[in-house]
């Protein structure tokens, strides 16, 4: 891959807790990602309009809310409903493992819960990003 | 003492050191505390040379109140022991408020769901998903009615974490307790309503800076009229920290943000000796016992200083600093929830150490999810075994004279005046927070913070050190909050609002928009929206109209 690699970093749900996505950003950039930040509180929508526009390969979904369930699903759909398979769909946050089944269940590639290493999260994306959601 | 004698062994021990460090013989290369900060390895009278006891600390109860705010601590009145709670509808709250009371704590703490926090009521479109999840959903009085059902007000005291709709809020609390037939001067608690750390760190805001103060000193120019025991503002570190701040950065910001609330209210034509007595101030308490302790004492000794040698304050009272502390959310790790109990055991003992006033101390399980009952439990039971066996509050900062503890105690002080030195050259809180300053020095220190444990130059165990296999992962029972939850509480808005006199409400929001345009103090037109079951999403649209909304520039 010549190109670089483009992931937006999304911040849905109402909570201001942004210090995961920030530090996951900066990360991404360190590690030679092009990193765009939506800032706090963007609708499902608003998120996957960005991704569409900016064109990027990869969504990461930080919430801490407790709304993770609603968000996500609403994003899936919407990628569904705009016939986009080719972006990768990941997340962190407060996300308890019942729901991290059902989240990678509607097609969510991993969910990097509290204490995960930046550097596996930017690993885990080199090596799954275009390859089209199954 | 010998100064002359301690200098020689001081200087041999010294050189016996370094033979080591230069060998290779020390454990890490370096050592440093949860924020960064490398200390010496050795702290002796030399580091205190010019230490002046009554400039530094004082007796406790006296200024500059380094030592603590009363004469007596800990041997008159325990601190208060106060969770922080709340989840799903003011129903299930309520229960949880009545069990926590029931196991012997001493004050309540509110949690509103996020929607609350933001001022948009159940059935907006963007609450979706949230009701209920991190805070109890609070729309209307009725709800508020529901949440305190049974609960003695005037015995009470009650802390609401509540900021940007603090007003509102408030002017709900002061309804119910009319109801129950308790008058506004018997009410005591706090409503958080410190708006500047939001835009700094926590970023629950609405409306922009220069309106939200205006609210702000609204609340404290009516309470000072109305409800003489209430805390006006909680002044907090604690999210600042969170967001990855270091002891010094919480210290720094916290205070500064404190000065610019005096001033306000000062320039509204307010008696510093009236308001500043009911100030207060809300700090986390992190895994680095020593840095917590200096950072606390440090904190009285500033602001006393602050509040008699800028601002004027002839009163003791107006010169003293009395916090709340919460340990450290961010120190919770997901893996081995456990070893959390004892995280939370030193940090809140660092607390009592430092004399605050209320505590809250963490469940082991909030990495994962709100706490369940029976990790509530165990939190408070922390604080009952230090308060009850473990001697700490038997003597009065019993720190205090400890090399190393003033020692940082200085650098704490000198490290928050060359921040204030900043923050002024750039114009004051508001123009740093306008450039992003605050932001970015706290992205800064959490970015460095995380790679630190990557690099493993810093160790946390169960994450990156001392990984067995067994218990990494959590498990175990999370509280969850049944979806069910959502649809009750939009139907019983939606219900509410067609039953309500909708004229009553219309006339009295006509007047809250009168008001805010005008400039007049909110608070007594807030009280009659509220009596007329107006919504909390309601009183918002009419200031988000009259004050419009803020946005931050997406930045990391």
């Amino acid at each position: 891959m010549s190109e670089k690699i483009k992931v937006l970093i999304a911040k849905p749900g109402l909570d201001g807790h942004d210090r995961g996505a920030k530090v996951v950003a900066r990360a991404f950039r360190d590690a030679g990602f092009e990193v765009i930040y939506t800032g706090l509180r963007q609708t499902p929508e608003q998120i996957v309009n960005a991704a569409i526009e900016e064109d990027v390969d990869a969504i990461g979904v930080s919430i801490l809310s407790g709304a993770h369930n609603h968000c996500f699903s609403e994003i899936m759909n919407l990628l569904k409903h705009n016939s986009i398979d080719d972006i990768m769909v990941f997340g962190g946050g407060i996300i308890p493992d019942d729901d991290v089944a059902y989240l990678k269940s509607i097609g969510v590639a991993e969910v990097f819960g509290p204490g995960t290493p930046t550097d596996d999260t930017v690993k885990f994306v080199k090596a799954n990003v275009r390859k089209g959601n199954e | 003492m010998n100064l002359e004698k301690m200098k020689e062994s001081f200087n041999k021990w010294k050189s016996d050191y370094n033979k080591k460090k230069d060998a290779s013989k020390l454990r890490q290369k370096k050592f440093m505390s949860v924020s960064s900060y490398e200390p010496e390895p050795l702290y002796t009278p030399l580091d205190l040379q010019d230490f002046d006891y009554f400039e530094k600390l004082g007796i406790p109860g006296d200024y500059p109140f380094t030592r603590g705010v009363h004469n007596t601590l800990y041997r008159e009145r325990l601190w208060t022991m106060r969770q922080f709670a709340g989840f799903g509808t003011a129903k299930q709250s309520n229960e949880r408020y009545k069990y926590l009371l029931k196991n012997g704590q001493t004050g309540l703490s509110v949690a509103f769901h996020l929607p609350t926090l933001m001022g948009l009521d159940s059935d907006n479109p963007l609450s979706r998903g949230e009701i209920g999840k991190d805070g109890v959903a609070i729309d209307t009085l009725a709800d508020m009615e529901t949440l305190f059902d049974g609960i003695p007000l005037d015995k009470v005291s009650t802390s609401m974490t509540i900021n940007a709709p603090a007003a509102i809020l408030l002017a709900m609390y002061i309804a119910v307790a009319k109801k129950h037939g308790v008058a506004p001067e018997k009410l005591s608690g706090t409503i958080q309503n410190d708006i500047l750390k939001e835009y700094i760190a926590q970023k629950t805001f609405i409306f922009p800076p220069e309106p939200s103060i205006k609210l702000i000193v609204d609340t404290i120019e009516y309470c000072s009229k109305h409800l003489p025991a209430w805390n006006t503002i909680s002044i907090s570190g604690y999210h600042i920290r969170e967001a990855g701040a270091t002891a010094l950065q919480e210290l720094a910001f916290t205070l500064i943000d404190g000065r610019t609330y005096v001033e306000a209210a000062i320039a509204r034509g307010l008696d510093v000796n009236e308001f500043a007595p009911r100030l207060s101030f809300f700090f986390n308490s992190h895994n680095d016992f020593f840095e917590e302790v200096a950072k606390f004492r440090a904190a009285r000794r500033i602001w006393a200083k602050l509040m008699k040698e800028k601002f004027g304050a002839s009163s003791q009272r107006a010169q003293l600093m009395r916090f709340h502390t919460q340990t450290a959310g961010c120190s919770l790790t997901a893996n081995q929830i456990e070893n959390n109990i004892v995280r939370v055991t030193i940090q809140a003992l660092a607390a009592v150490m430092g004399g605050t006033q209320s505590l809250h101390t963490n469940s082991m399980d909030e990495a994962l999810a709100l706490p369940t009952e029976k990790a509530v439990r165990i939190a408070l039971r922390t604080q009952q075994i230090i308060a009850n066996e473990s001697g700490a509050a038997n003597v009065i900062d019993p720190l205090g004279g400890s090399y190393y503890v003033e020692k940082l105690t200085d650098e704490m002080e000198r490290g928050v005046m060359d921040y204030f030195d900043r923050i002024d050259r750039m114009g004051g809180v508001l123009s740093a927070i306008d450039k992003g300053f605050f932001q970015s020095e706290i992205s800064d220190a959490a970015f460095r913070h995380q790679r630190e444990i990557e690099k493993n130059e810093r160790i946390v165990v169960g994450v990156n050190s001392y990984c067995d296999g067994n218990g990494e992962k959590g498990g175990g029972d999370i509280l969850k909050i049944d979806e069910k939850v959502e649809r009750e509480q939009v139907a019983a808005l939606t219900a509410l609002k067609k039953k309500r006199d909708n004229d009553k409400v219309k006339s009295s929001l006509e007047r809250l928009k009168n008001d805010a345009r005008s400039g007049a103090n909110v608070m007594y037109a807030l009280i009659d929206c509220v009596e007329a079951y107006a919504s909390l999403g309601e009183m918002c649209d009419v200031f988000r109209e009259v004050y419009g909304v803020y946005e931050e520039p997406p930045m990391f």
